[in-house]
């Protein structure tokens, strides 16, 4: 799954960021790197953009940049 | 209390360590100072818990030793956004500090002194904007990289680089910080935030840290002045040896994670990408040696506000609301200290002109360059108003949450978030709300902000709006019940409104043409705005209005008033000829007599303006306009509002703008050569929505070519907006016409 599928409150690690010509490199420099566990935090009143809490920051990202940070679901 | 004391003293003691009497006595001093921060409360918790953790593992730094410069030092300060670097760079600089562009574009150079040592010239402190990593994804990163790698024309390589670090997000923060060190460039880091770290739940190992990194690593806090001596000491010591991190990073030399084409630019984004893994793998190997996570399970403190703040509902209600009060506050309150600036240089201008002989050098004095000044300062409570509450908002983090509630409503004309704040700023003036817009870093998101905000009805159209209500259509109701007026000015302010928005899709579709620009953006935690910090932005917006755009709106307003003062008239009334003015000035002289208001009418009638009135009215009849609204437009070049006093004089009604009654008399009485009325009600509609979609403001074309560094944008927006109002105006005008509406 995507990160933007992940549900509020809901954590997951993220498996792999698609880079298309180095646009997504942004997000893994901002610490989404394979491995990092991150949380969604919530969506912005008219659904976009998300935030998510990364390596005890939170980060704002629009839904299609979301799209491209595979993540894995924590089992609770 | 006793312990308490004694334990502040020996803290501050060991603070000094080993760096003799001086530093001691300084030292001693401070710790009064805290004493008496300890007993105004607050600050107990900090001291107790933080210092404590710091002096444990703070690496005692020696003394500067022998100094030999051959120069004076550079030092820049680097960092990512909002970790604290630009308290960092006020309290080493105080107000010894200069703004200025990087030569060609508009990412601000912030440059101050800063005295390391008594024995030496202060060095220069640079301040950098703040980036994540050495690549850039925006103008100001790419220009704080160029600086940092001593790639930016005019800038020599600095000397030493102090990366300020955020305690409470070590990972994120040190990738920056290994980047640089892996570049083989004298680095020391100030670790900022740590007692909001310790809190948090971190405990952070200074001298592992220090070790592992292999650059000296400084706790400072930098509004309580701890740690700056250690700073400067270490910023020697560096520079000294040119000491260079040797921890357990590779430098580039020895095939570091850093490949060296990578701040090039390497076309291949795999290689980056695995770069960019590795380097993590990395940081939280160096960060799980010298990091203790304590995480006691509380959610964060920023978390549970933001629950409120930025709320699926209460949200959008608390924006609206913050909004309303700033824009109430520039929109009313400022209005005070600009009357009061107003009537200061009117009262200044009459007094000249009453003291020194009528002469053309006493009008260029009293109504060219004392009215210009005033001119120009009457913008500054505005600018102070409102850049008072963008560095609240900015500095406690909530403005990152107005950005993210209106981002998906930006985004739908090509906006970002962040240009929200700007554009509803500019409804009180476009001057403060332009100025706004540096906090949108992607040039042309902020370009087409800045194109647009004119459009947004601001504070000098009401004036017209309302002359032309109380003419055209005072008394008469929508319903039965509201009134015509109430509804023309909402309508102006939504089809504005509207007008920006096509401009905006336009725009982004044509010369502002971008791929679709990220948002990734981080929410800052929040936090309690610093006095200081917002009194050092305070300073330098105003000192860089009256500096760049004060400058060139008082040399504008000399030129409008040369416009309207050559050629000089002769005492007897000008032969009008032409039939039409002779015949509506007749009206009005009969109506207010006044041999001073006729010279001044006579006085503008021939002058440039009045001439160049004539000369456009062929252009501008089929708006609806004479000449002598032609005059009116061409003077409201200068300020929309001049078009009242303009109006005043050809009219010939006294130059009283008050006196608003004897203006509306003399509108409805003009009259064309063929005896219909030159004021019908869509003369009126197109003569305000001329107002509204024209940028007939030279502070606004200053403001603009100060802000994108060039006049090639100023004088488009100046000529694109000209012939949208003409445009529309005509459209207005006639087909209402067709319509049968006379």
């Amino acid at each position: 799954m995507t990160l933007d599928m992940v549900p509020k409150n809901s954590s997951a690690r993220v498996v792999a960021v698609e880079s298309d010509e180095g646009h997504n490199l942004r997000l893994m420099e901002m610490g989404l790197v394979p491995g990092a566990p991150v949380r969604m935090v919530k969506t912005a009143p008219l659904g976009d953009p998300l935030q998510v809490c990364v390596r005890n920051y939170d980060l704002a990202l629009r839904r299609a940049e979301a799209k491209s940070v595979v993540v894995c679901l924590d089992e609770k | 209390m006793i312990a308490k004391n004694l334990r502040v003293s020996v803290e501050a003691q060991c603070l000094c360590g080993e760096n003799g009497r001086e530093n001691f006595t300084t030292e001693a001093r401070r710790s009064t100072e805290t004493l008496k921060l300890v007993k105004s409360g607050n600050y107990q918790y900090f001291h107790a818990k933080c210092m404590s953790a710091l002096l444990e593992t703070k690496q005692p730094v020696e003394a500067a030793g022998p100094l030999h410069l051959e120069k004076q030092l550079t030092v820049v300060v680097a960092g990512n956004p909002n970790a604290g670097k630009t308290s960092l760079f006020n309290a080493l600089t105080g107000l010894r500090q200069k703004v200025a562009n990087y030569p060609g574009v508009t990412v601000e150079r912030k440059t101050g002194d800063w005295a390391l040592d008594d024995r030496i010239p202060p060095a220069s402190l640079i301040d950098l904007p703040g980036l994540y990593s050495l690549n850039p994804t925006s103008l100001d990163e790419q220009i704080a990289r160029d600086v940092l790698l001593g790639r930016q024309p005019g800038l020599a390589d600095p000397d030493v680089t102090i990366v300020v670090v955020d305690a409470t997000n070590p990972v994120r923060n040190l990738y920056l910080a290994t980047q640089l060190i892996e570049t083989e460039r004298p680095v020391v880091i100030a670790l900022t935030m740590f007692d909001l770290a310790e809190r948090s739940g971190l405990k952070i190992n200074v001298r592992k840290l220090s070790a592992e990194l292999g650059v000296p690593v400084i706790p400072v806090v930098a509004k309580q002045r701890i740690g700056l001596d250690d700073l400067a000491r270490a910023v020697l010591k560096v520079n000294r040896e040119h000491h260079i991190g040797r921890g357990n990073i590779p430098t580039v030399r020895e095939g570091s994670v850093w490949a060296p084409n990578e701040a090039f630019g390497d076309r291949n984004p795999a290689n980056r990408q695995t770069n960019l893994i590795r380097r993590y793998a990395m940081i939280e190997r160096i960060v799980s040696e010298a990091v203790d996570v304590k995480n006691d399970g509380r959610t964060r403190i920023s978390e549970r506000i933001d629950r409120v703040v930025t709320h699926r509902i209460f949200g959008p209600v608390i924006l609206l609301l913050v909004m309303l009060f700033v824009f109430q506050a520039i929109f009313s309150w400022a209005s005070l200290p600009m009357t009061l600036i107003d009537s200061v240089f009117t009262g200044l201008a009459d007094l000249v002109r009453a003291h020194l002989p009528a002469s053309i050098l006493t009008d260029l004095l009293a109504d060219g360059i004392i009215a210009g000044v005033g001119g120009v300062l009457a913008f500054l409570p505005q600018i102070l108003l409102l850049f008072f509450f963008i560095s609240l908002l900015e500095d406690s983090g909530y403005m990152a949450r107005a950005a993210f509630l209106m981002d998906r409503l930006m985004r739908a004309v090509g906006l970002h978030g962040k240009a929200f704040v700007p554009l509803l700023s500019s409804f009180a003036c476009a001057v403060p709300g332009i100025m706004a817009t540096r906090t949108i870093e992607h040039p042309k998101d902020r370009i087409t902000t800045i194109m647009i905000a004119p459009f947004m009805s601001c504070s000098a159209r009401l004036p017209i709006y309302t002359l032309v209500i109380a003419a055209l259509f005072s008394g008469k109701t929508v319903l039965g019940f509201i009134s015509l007026g109430a509804v023309i000015i909402m309508a102006m302010y939504l089809f504005g409104i509207l007008a920006a928005i096509l401009v905006a899709l336009v725009m982004k579709r044509t010369v502002l043409k971008a791929p679709p620009t990220s948002f990734v953006m981080e929410l800052p935690p929040y936090r309690l705005p610093d006095a200081r910090n917002v009194g050092h932005a305070l300073l330098s917006r105003c000192s860089i209005f009256l500096r760049k755009a004060g400058t060139v709106i008082l040399a504008m307003s000399i030129l409008f008033w040369a416009l309207a003062a050559f050629p000089r008239a002769s005492s007897a009334p000008l032969p009008l000829g032409e039939g039409k003015g002779e015949r509506d000035l007749a009206v009005t002289q009969a109506l207010t007599p006044s041999l001073s208001q006729r010279e001044r009418a006579n006085q503008i009638q021939n002058s440039f303006a009045g001439r160049a009135g004539r000369f456009i009215e062929p252009v501008i009849a089929p708006l609806g306009f004479d000449w002598k609204i032609g005059v009116g437009l061409i003077s409201s070049f200068a300020a929309r509002e001049t078009i009242i006093s303009t109006l005043n004089i050809v009219y010939n009604v006294g130059d009283d703008s008050a006196n608003k009654s004897s203006l509306v008399g003399a509108m409805r009485n003009a009259r064309r050569a063929d005896g219909s009325r030159v004021w019908t009600p869509l003369t009126g509609l197109s003569l305000i929505l001329f107002f509204l979609l024209a940028c007939q403001c030279m502070s606004t074309v200053a403001i603009v070519r100060r802000e994108t560094n060039s006049w090639r944008w100023p004088l488009f927006m100046v000529s694109y907006m000209l012939v949208l109002a003409y445009v529309v105006s005509l459209i207005t005008y006639q087909g209402g016409l067709l319509l049968g509406f006379a």
